[in-house]
């Protein structure tokens, strides 16, 4: 671990349920907001772990009953990890969707109204990692703050 | 999850007074924008001002509003939060939409 980055700045749990996953979601931003973050790319990391941990609330658990999903975080100067572990269901195919975004066409009635998120955490992050392993669901996110959002 | 509404002539205001429009919150919201937009106003201008977060499940609802209006009527958006804006712009929405700055900017460009 680079010398300039603070392990566990940010750790929270909570309840797969929606409703938690909402609240849960906004502390985590206002602690990375607290950590240091860059305020130029803390709407990318809130967009993007938002889908994420609804990801883990909708599809992880779909048909079970809801659990705890964890979020720990590292800050570092440049950059930022989050790593998002639950022990719901694991991905399909055990990799994460490669976030071919919905087409859009001309057609009110045809527009769609999902399929967006894994399109905006492609989108957002510098790498995606995910693992399964002893019954858990290991997803990581990179945020470069070097580059340009 | 609160909607308020103010109709002039042709054109219909819904303000959300809700500081997010997320997963725990889209069908309702769907629900309500049905039920709020059952007049038969041709504009709906949708204020979100209030708005400080969306996600992707906001983002279909804001969809799926504008559908249940049936063709001839047209949902705008207003007073988007540069998150918000960012959600529209990332999916290609902002095509979709016509987003305004504020409620005045969306109330004097008028419909056309």
């Amino acid at each position: 671990m680079p010398h300039n980055c603070e392990q566990d700045c940010v750790e929270l749990s909570f309840p797969t349920i929606e409703a938690e996953a909402s609240i849960g979601i906004a502390r985590i931003s206002d602690q990375l907001a607290a950590h240091g973050m860059p305020a130029s790319r803390a709407d990318d990391v809130k967009i993007a772990l938002a889908e994420a941990i609804n990801n883990v609330v909708e599809h992880a658990y779909a048909g079970m009953p809801p659990e705890t999903v964890r979020i720990n975080c590292q800050m570092c100067r440049e950059s930022l990890e989050v790593q998002i572990l639950d022990t719901g269901n694991p991905m399909p195919g055990f990799q994460p969707p490669d976030g071919t975004p919905p087409p859009i066409g001309n057609v009110r009635q045809d527009l769609p109204e999902g399929g967006f998120g894994w399109f905006m955490i492609h989108q957002l992050t510098s790498k995606i990692q995910y693992e399964r392993h002893n019954g858990y669901n290991r997803l990581c996110l990179w945020f470069d703050f070097s580059e340009p959002s | 999850m609160g909607l308020s509404s103010k109709t002039t002539d042709d054109t219909q205001v819904i303000c959300v007074q809700c500081d997010r429009i997320d997963a725990a919150m889209a069908i309702q919201f769907k629900e309500d924008m049905r039920a709020e937009t059952e007049n038969e106003a041709r504009r709906v201008i949708l204020d979100l001002s209030s708005v400080e977060f969306i996600d992707s499940s906001g983002l279909g609802a804001i969809v799926a509003s504008m559908k249940q209006l049936g063709d001839g009527r047209r949902l705008d958006l207003a007073g988007l939060h540069p998150v918000v804006e960012k959600v529209f712009r990332l999916t290609r929405m902002d095509t979709v939409f016509r987003l305004f700055a504020s409620l005045d900017d969306a109330l004097s460009a008028g419909s056309t």
